[in-house]
């Protein structure tokens, strides 16, 4: 194998000369995508062994492979080249993107062999996020079908402007070119508003190479390009090196006193020694005094490029933070539009709170409404509730903290998040930012002399939200209601907020899906925050069944402010008692989304306060709430109205 | 103008912002060493990432105390040079039970002494997070592999269930227990490797370099007598041959190659015509199919 490479070797001077050659090779990252079953893997090991790339023991290896798994009767399957996990050969599909190396003389290639099946969309994402172009396959016994679209939009989504439509297996249909001319235009009406550059169909056989590296005489009425030779020809314009400075701070670099600097990779344009720099988040500017690296300081860096900045005055610069272009800067704000591909089983909620991250950014984050879901057929706008695993819509993001960004069609790093589960710490969406909403840049905190301290001062106590999870039935409300009693007989102010009543005022409007009651929970932690900051002690009493929006109250309150009170009382216990009737509604099938019979309850896992109320009075259960107090010396606390 | 980046350049730059940003978002790092020229371009990697400061994490290798002798030289030598934290870990246990790749095989002695090394080790520093050298080129698993790849508590790689890794933005929540193993030089191919060490003069162990050793020929493989611990089968004998190694692990796993290569432009020129891959001289992926998948998801690099 890969007599080629000696031949290259023997015909420079020398090795030295050889690998200078190779490095001013440009790289070209594409994925393969369409369709289970269009041929994706057979292609990449198509690609890999017409280029020379596999050695010897490996394609014993694969012969050996293709007699347990083939699915090409006596020929070798190349597809077993990229099916690299056990799981994947045994099933003969591919489950997750495989990263390959080849060059040809012109031009070195990474690339992603992406799953076919819609369960696997993520790591379809996964490999397109890094790709400048996208080879689409199209079985032609089948057409354009629904993955091809999905495929192609969020290739188009996530930045690709190239595509080649690998019209393959046309060998199957006889070479007919009517067929292929037909596919071809049904590919060029749909995707005339995916914003592509090129898009280059080509009919191939990638089982027996036709048009692949080498142009097929069975296809002779073909006049365009094989697929080798597109790939090596076609330009893919870099972006990132003509835009904006954009440097995202990664890390503070302190060995000592004297040094402090800024740790980062070019996002986009070029950075010299005594440029003036700003800091995105604040304004304030600087110049760039020194970019340091081993073996020697460097007088420029360009996107790309991981360096170090030393600035000449002390700003406040830290990870997250950007250094920028004075005269262009990002936007700065805690509200923007962005389209969102989700990957999780548990659907987007518009309400519950994520963790978003960009490259070095990370903030808590909630989508404040799903504008619309985009089908991936006809690109029609649906109205929708949440997102479902593999969907695609747009949705208004509003972060706790502002964070600095471009739009994602300027600037593919700085515009683009993903989001993380706080629970699961799964990433369950990535985000491409559309714009930043005006609303946010209108809208500043209004400084007020009179704080939370002082107000609190002024009632003699120390604010604080108990927040009562449990199934309905459980006695929250009970409990919460005697503990107040007693807080009001020592003189606290306090306010109990009640689930039932709450929802006959500020929240009559929503229901009880699962995005409701997320909704639901949002404003009451909100409402108790406020209580808090006006120096009250707030009881609130909310079934509030998810972990993950009870975690969002907590973290909405100061530190140690929050007291999660978990009412336990078993199932049937709730139903036994059930004092509104509603158990034997739900039980019967008249009430639906009920907490316990058809919704589910998330048990907290490490409350400040666990009630078992079994065999208990409600009394004994407030006797266990005052001891807790007294251990904490909390009583005392409130009593003196510090520690604030 | 500025000039554009080479091949190389892109590398080392994504290599770079992955050390910086485990060094910022983890509590507590590590890197396994594991003294190869993979392992040579890492640290050479790391000490540019936080130039001049010195690495924020220390580095750990997994003695299975089958090394090669000039492995273990050469290790100290770059520890002492460098002045990094160096921590060797060996697998008592398994010392205690005189496991041996002769008597055990591959499989059993790859297993204790250094996927569970690895795994005490792991557990006894509380390392969250913990880079290693493994490439996508080098085996069909690892091409599926992620730059951050999720390991459960009990450093288990479930292939199936992946996180997504969307651009450069890396997922490094972990819950108390878990961790993530860290592949810098995911996307460098074997090739890649040798061309920055010639680049960048990167000290790597004599061991690759052609020499005569004393070499015996077993289950068609040239393994080099080390010490006195392999003994000889009847049939065989020991030879001086001008031997090198493509890769470097147990010495009683890692197969000789003939060559007169005896510089970094001579191995170069020797790879790129070669006809087969660089594991082919590794006994314990030759095991079984998919053998490496099986190791990583027990804990293996």
């Amino acid at each position: 194998m890969r007599p080629v490479l000696a031949e290259s070797v023997a015909a420079a001077e020398n090795v030295r000369d050889y690998l200078a050659g190779q490095e001013r090779k440009s790289l070209l990252r594409f994925l393969t995508c369409g369709s289970v079953d269009d041929g994706k893997s057979t292609l990449i090991g198509r690609l890999l062994a017409d280029t020379r790339q596999i050695f010897e023991d490996q394609l014993a290896a694969l012969e050996n492979d293709s007699k347990k798994h083939g699915t090409t009767g006596d020929d070798v399957d190349f597809a077993l080249l990229v099916d690299g996990l056990e799981a994947e050969r045994e099933q003969g599909i591919t489950i997750d993107v495989a990263y390959r190396f080849f060059s040809t003389p012109k031009r070195k290639f990474i690339v992603a062999d992406t799953p076919g099946h819609e369960q696997y969309t993520r790591n379809m994402a996964t490999g397109a996020s890094t790709a400048d172009l996208a080879i689409v396959l199209v079985d032609a016994r089948q057409g354009v079908v629904a993955q091809t679209r999905r495929h192609s939009i969020i290739a188009s989504l996530l930045g690709i402007r190239h595509v080649v439509v690998a019209v393959n297996k046309i060998d199957l249909v006889d070479f007919d070119r009517e067929l292929f001319d037909k596919i071809t235009a049904d590919y060029l009406e749909f995707a005339k508003s995916l914003g592509f550059k090129s898009i280059v169909p080509i009919p191939m056989s990638a089982r027996y190479g036709d048009n692949v590296t080498t142009r097929s005489e069975r296809t002779a009425w073909f006049s365009g390009p094989t697929l080798v030779e597109h790939l090596e020809m076609v330009v893919v314009d870099d972006a990132a090196a003509e835009g904006p400075f954009r440097f995202p701070v990664q890390y503070v670099n302190r060995p000592n006193l004297d040094f402090r600097g800024y740790a980062g990779t070019v996002a986009s344009g070029t950075v010299a020694k005594g440029d003036e720099v700003v800091v995105a988040k604040s304004g304030k500017a600087a110049r760039v005094k020194r970019i340091v690296a081993q073996g020697g300081d460097l007088t420029a860096a360009v996107s790309g490029q991981a360096v170090t900045l030393l600035l000449d005055s002390e700003v406040e610069v830290s990870r997250g933070n950007m250094l920028v272009s004075p005269t262009e800067r990002p936007q700065v704000a805690d509200q923007f539009t962005a389209n969102i591909v989700w990957f999780d089983e548990n659907a987007l909620k518009p309400g519950r709170s994520y963790l978003l991250r960009t490259e070095t950014d990370q903030v808590s984050a909630t989508v404040t409404e799903l504008k619309y879901r985009v089908n991936v057929n006809n690109f029609a706008q649906e109205a929708a509730k949440s997102l479902e695993m593999n969907e695609v819509g747009v949705c208004n993001v509003a972060t706790q903290a502002p964070i600095a960004f471009d739009a994602f069609a300027e600037n593919r790093v700085t515009g683009a998040f993903i989001l993380i589960d706080r629970i699961t710490n799964a990433t369950v969406g990535a985000g491409m930012i559309l714009h930043g909403l005006r609303r946010a840049e209108n809208i500043h905190w209004q400084a007020l002399d009179v704080g939370k301290r002082e107000r609190a001062i002024a009632k003699n106590q120390r604010p604080a939200v108990f927040w009562f999870t449990g199934l309905s039935g459980s006695g929250k409300s009970t409990i919460a209601n005697l503990l107040e009693k007693k807080f009001h007989a020592s003189g606290r102010h306090t306010y109990i907020l009640d689930g039932d009543n709450v929802r006959h005022g500020l929240n009559r409007d929503l229901g009880f899906t699962d995005a409701d009651r997320v909704e639901n929970i949002r404003r009451v932690a909100e409402v108790a925050k406020l209580m808090a900051d006006a120096g009250l002690i707030v009881i609130v009493s909310f079934i509030s069944p998810f972990r993950a929006e009870r975690r969002m109250a907590r973290e909405l309150m100061a530190k140690g402010e929050f007291v999660e009170v978990f009412v336990d009382t078993p199932f049937e216990e709730c139903a036994r008692r059930d004092p509104k009737g509603l158990y034997a509604r739900a039980l019967e099938g008249k009430l639906k989304n009920f907490t316990g019979v058809d919704s589910p309850y998330e048990t907290p896992e490490s409350p400040e306060i666990h009630l078992l109320t079994l065999g208990k009075t409600p009394e004994e259960m407030v006797d266990v709430l005052e001891t807790w107090l007294h251990e904490r010396d909390l009583a005392e606390e409130y009593q003196a109205g510090d520690g604030i | 103008m500025l000039a554009r980046l080479t091949h190389l350049d892109r590398l080392e730059a994504e290599a770079i912002h992955i050390f910086r940003e485990v060094a910022a978002s983890f509590a507590k790092p590590v890197m396994l060493y594991s003294v190869g020229k993979d392992s040579s371009v890492l640290l050479h990697l790391a000490m540019k990432a936080f130039y001049p400061a010195k690495p924020p994490f220390p580095f750990l290798h997994v003695d299975t105390t089958w090394k090669f002798r000039e492995m273990i030289e050469f290790r100290d030598a770059m520890a002492k040079k460098l002045g990094f934290d160096l921590l060797v870990h060996v697998n008592e246990d398994g010392v205690r039970d005189n496991i041996n790749p002769f008597d055990h095989g591959s499989n059993v002695h790859t297993h204790v002494m250094k996927t569970v090394g690895l795994r005490q080790a792991l557990d006894k520093y509380g390392f969250d997070a913990a880079f290693g050298g493994a490439r996508r080129d080098e085996e069909k698993s690892r091409a599926k592999e992620r730059i951050f790849s999720f390991r459960n508590a009990q450093h288990a790689w479930d292939p199936k269930h992946q996180r997504p890794e969307m651009w450069k933005i890396y997922n490094t929540r972990v819950s108390p227990g878990e961790s993530i193993r860290v592949f810098p030089l995911s996307n460098w191919t074997e090739l890649d490797i040798w061309q920055y060490i010639l680049q960048e003069d990167i000290p790597i162990v004599p061991l690759y370099f052609a020499k005569r050793r004393p070499v015996v020929e077993r289950d068609g493989m040239l393994i080099l007598r080390d010490d006195e611990r392999m003994k000889l089968r009847p049939s065989e004998t020991v030879e001086n041959r001008l031997v090198r190694f493509r890769t470097l692990g147990c010495y009683p796993l890692t197969g000789a190659i003939e060559s007169d290569a005896d510089s970094l432009e001579g191995i170069v020129s020797e790879m790129l015509v070669a006809r087969t891959s660089e594991r082919q001289g590794r006994l314990i992926d030759r095991d079984e199919a998919g053998s490496m998948e099986k190791k990583k998801r027990e804990g293996y690099f």
